[in-house]
């Protein structure tokens, strides 16, 4: 069953003004429940204006936006349940902390959905260790944490709403490395645990390589594929041309296809390429 | 030998308020990095390694608890060198917001010679210069907050390019950045290296950017762990991995193909050396 | 939304009013604020409206836009003009009700102050719709640099404006980002009343304090490292120049002056 469908969805910048502009073209697309998704796309791209609208931050200039089968733009009351529904992290979250505690900053969303506070305990705790986070840092202020932890209670913050789908802008950026791979690994435990839908947002598409199910590709307000990693990458010639980065390895294999070497079209991650480079080798070893 | 940027057993530390009682948080351990003119020297490591507060102390912000630092022979302790120094070697940093002065970029450009007396004509010829260099003439009567954050970089490295450097400091510059932006400013900072010798220092999280430079220095919990050519770094895969660092997608893939038994050199860093490699590899096996 | 706020009026051209020096522009402005102060009939005010009318014609600035300033001070004019329409008691009287009268010169001292202050608007957001905020902070500076000797510190004063105006885009920004953000955590910003919007700007406030406070220390290092040292030995890139334009313009203003001077005179 779809979580988010959008018919036709059109949003137009500055309607009337001389800065007009298109910013999603006709957007047609069907995101199902507990699906992992990435969303790519360079800046002005449209990414950014598609995923306000599924949470009813923006409102479409023609066209519709379901959120659970529900318009939800038709009841002005539903605008709010939208917001639980679909959680949506900005980029750079540490920067909307504002509790004393990290523990109360948690528990920001959960309580303005009304909840009753053995519930919103429960969900605080339950989101601080789906990010990482110990108890000993619940009761500090936000403000003391480390960068990449204060990325993570951000991120608890909207998964303490515990959306039906989670949607994150960018989670990774300004991190090291290794803060990066946290906050990936940290998704794909509460996908796995949860079985929610995820977005995620990036202009790496190594990073969202590694875990979507799917990957939608948005170019100039439109959509460009949505699809299933191998098959998007089957086109990274073509992505590459819209001006986004295709992991190095896939560039890598392209150029040895370019010159004669079979090891198919649709690798993108490492791993996958040294299968691909072995089976060759080993065939001909035979 | 004199070297253009000599830090010697350079120990930096300061009150960390946040504890109770506060503690005296160490940040740079005995640290010695010296670096050649003309050099392109990348420093790695994790968030709150201490890259940045060594990068402060090649240009008097920071200064030593102990230890020396001189820069072009200037010791950074002296308050007459002060000047001197700021202008022999420029600073960038990650946030291109937070270091753009004025409302119209040729007037930032400026910034730096209004403040060091320069006369009016000179400084007019020298930021039409800067501009031009940075590939930002056209966009000089633009106000900075429209720009795009590659743009604002360029802007940024143009403030500094003005007073006509001998080197200059960029701390994570590409942080912030989308891909278009960072190979825009990569591109940039090779070119003032190349073509016109300015040392540069980088500090990334970016491997793909380490592997363009000469030198790479790894410094982690404030010592310089490692400190050698890009194709030296990063040939030690399980150190790098080891310490929470990437190596380059092209080196990993040499890496496991080794470890499968395969010959291949381990000192694969870029795209081109991985092709040539994997297809010498194929021709062999068949 | 926030980010449609545009900061100040200044409408970017080339007519001879753009062109003129803005430190000339400042000082005329003042002259002419003066010179209305200083008409003491409806004939010298006419003088000071044909002053604005032929002003505006020249800077191209739109009529509509002229019109468009005065909105703001409706309430003002509103004000002003009941206060003398009914406490002016001399004269004849044209209307009368309970203690309430209207006379003679009720009416035309009502009708005065409101030409006076419609002229004082239109003349001063001339001189905003024409100088960009930048080189009028560039002005005030220049032209108030003698009070450096009576340590008043007008470099640090004239700077402070200029990073506001660099900042005040870039912060609107950052507040529509947190406003959105609160409001996916469900915050009533936009669906609540009155009392849940006034509770949900704390949310708001706090992070962008915070987020204000270290863009201003990450400003300050970036601006120690490219040499900044306060106001002392500075030079600055753009010149003000004075030309033969600004002559005329002095001359020009200084002719309506006298005009209205003399119709002070003549007309009692």
């Amino acid at each position: 069953m779809s979580i988010i469908k959008t018919e036709g969805l059109t949003y137009v910048y500055g309607e009337k003004t001389p800065f007009r502009k298109v910013a999603l073209d006709n957007v047609s697309i069907e995101i199902n429940e507990g699906e992992m998704i990435g969303l790519i796309g360079h800046t002005g791209s449209g990414k950014s204006t598609l995923i306000q609208h599924f949470n009813g931050l923006l409102k479409p200039t023609s066209g519709k936006v379901l959120v659970d089968g529900e318009d939800f733009f038709a009841d002005k009351k539903k605008l709010r349940e939208v917001r639980f529904k679909v959680g949506l992290v900005f980029q750079y979250p540490e920067y909307q902390l504002f509790e004393e505690t990290v523990e109360k900053d948690i528990a920001y969303g959960p309580k303005n959905m009304g909840l009753d506070e053995d519930e919103i305990k429960r969900r605080v705790n339950e989101a601080a260790e789906l990010v990482g986070l110990t108890k000993e840092q619940l009761l500090k202020s936000p403000f003391e944490l480390s960068g990449g932890q204060k990325r993570r209670a951000a991120i608890a913050g909207v998964m303490a709403m515990e959306p039906k789908a989670l949607i994150l802008d960018e989670p990774a950026s300004g991190l090291d490395p290794q803060g990066r791979d946290r906050i990936f690994d940290m998704l794909k435990k509460y996908h796995t645990e949860k079985r929610n839908t995820v977005i995620v947002v990036s202009h790496s598409m190594e990073d969202i390589a590694k875990f979507a199910d799917r990957i939608l590709v948005m170019n100039e307000g439109k959509v460009f594929c949505f699809d299933e990693p191998p098959k998007v990458f089957g086109r990274s010639r073509e992505i590459e041309q819209i001006g986004l980065a295709v992991p190095q390895v896939t560039r890598v294999i392209n150029k040895l296809c370019e010159m004669g070497y079979d090891l198919g079209d649709d690798v993108y991650t490492v791993g996958y390429a040294e299968k691909q480079i072995l089976k060759k080798l080993n065939k001909v070893q035979i | 030998m004199q070297y253009f940027l000599d830090a010697e057993n350079v120990n930096f530390s300061y009150m960390n308020d946040a504890e109770e009682p506060p503690v005296r948080t160490e940040v740079l351990k005995n640290v010695s990095l010296r670096v050649e003119k003309g050099e392109f020297l990348a420093v790695l490591g994790h968030n709150g390694s201490g890259k940045s507060t060594l990068a402060k102390c090649f240009n008097a912000i920071n200064l030593p608890d102990s230890g020396t630092v001189t820069v072009a022979g200037l010791r950074t302790d002296d308050e007459n060198n002060l000047l001197p120094i700021r202008r022999t070697a420029g600073m960038v940093f990650q946030n291109p917001d937070n270091q753009i002065v004025a409302t119209i970029v040729e007037e930032d450009v400026a910034f730096a010679l209004e403040n060091l007396g320069v006369e009016p004509k000179e400084i007019r010829r020298r930021v039409d210069e800067a501009l031009k260099t940075v590939g930002m003439y056209e966009y000089r009567m633009h106000a900075p907050h429209k720009l795009s954050g590659g743009q604002k970089q360029r802007v940024a490295i143009a403030g500094i390019l003005a007073m006509n450097p001998d080197c200059i400091l960029l701390d994570e510059p590409t942080a912030m950045l989308d891909p278009r932006g960072r190979k825009e400013v990569m591109d940039t900072v090779k070119r003032l290296n190349r073509e016109q010798g300015v040392t540069i220092v980088l500090i990334t999280h970016y491997m793909e950017e380490a592997a363009q430079a000469d030198r790479i220095a790894i410094i982690d919990g404030g010592e310089v762990l490692m400190d050698g050519t890009p194709k030296s770094i990063f040939s030690q895969v399980e150190t790098m991995k080891h310490l929470g660092l990437d190596v380059p997608q092209v080196t990993e893939l040499a890496w496991r193909l080794r470890k499968d038994g395969f010959d291949i050199p381990a000192d694969i860093i870029t795209e081109e050396e991985c092709v040539q490699a994997i297809a010498a590899l194929l021709e062999k096996g068949r | 939304m926030l980010k449609d706020i545009t900061l100040g009026q200044y409408l970017p051209g080339t007519s001879p009013v753009h062109k003129l020096d803005p430190r000339v522009k400042l000082v005329l402005t003042v002259e002419f604020i003066v010179m209305l102060f200083c008409a003491k009939n409806m004939w010298a005010i006419g003088v000071g409206a044909l002053f604005c009318i032929i002003s505006f014609a020249l800077s191209g600035v739109p009529a509509s836009l002229m019109v468009k300033s005065l909105k703001p001070i409706v309430p003002l004019v509103l004000i002003t003009s009941v206060l003398n329409l009914f406490f002016v008691r001399t004269g004849d009287v044209l209307w009368k009700w309970k203690v309430l009268q209207i006379t003679t010169e009720g009416r035309d001292t009502a009708l005065f102050m409101i030409a006076r202050i419609v002229l004082l608007i239109i003349g001063s957001s001339l001189l905003t719709y024409t100088t960009s905020p930048i080189d009028l902070t560039d002005a005030i500076e220049n032209l108030l640099s003698p009070l450096k000797k009576l340590k008043v510190p007008v470099h640090e004063l004239a700077m402070m404006m200029t990073i506001a105006l660099r900042f005040i885009p870039t912060l609107i920004e950052e507040t529509d980002k947190i406003m959105n953000a609160q409001k996916a955590r469900g915050s009533e910003l936009d669906t609540g009343s009155f009392a849940d919007k006034v509770r949900g700007m704390v949310p708001i406030f706090i992070p962008l304090f915070v987020s204000s406070f270290r863009r201003a220390e990450e400003l300050a290092t970036a601006m120690e490292c490219r040499c900044y040292h306060g106001g002392e030995g500075r030079t600055r890139m753009k010149q003000l120049h004075t030309t033969y334009r600004d002559l005329i313009a002095a001359i020009y203003t200084t002719l309506f002056f006298g005009g209205i001077i003399a119709l002070n005179v003549l007309i009692k």
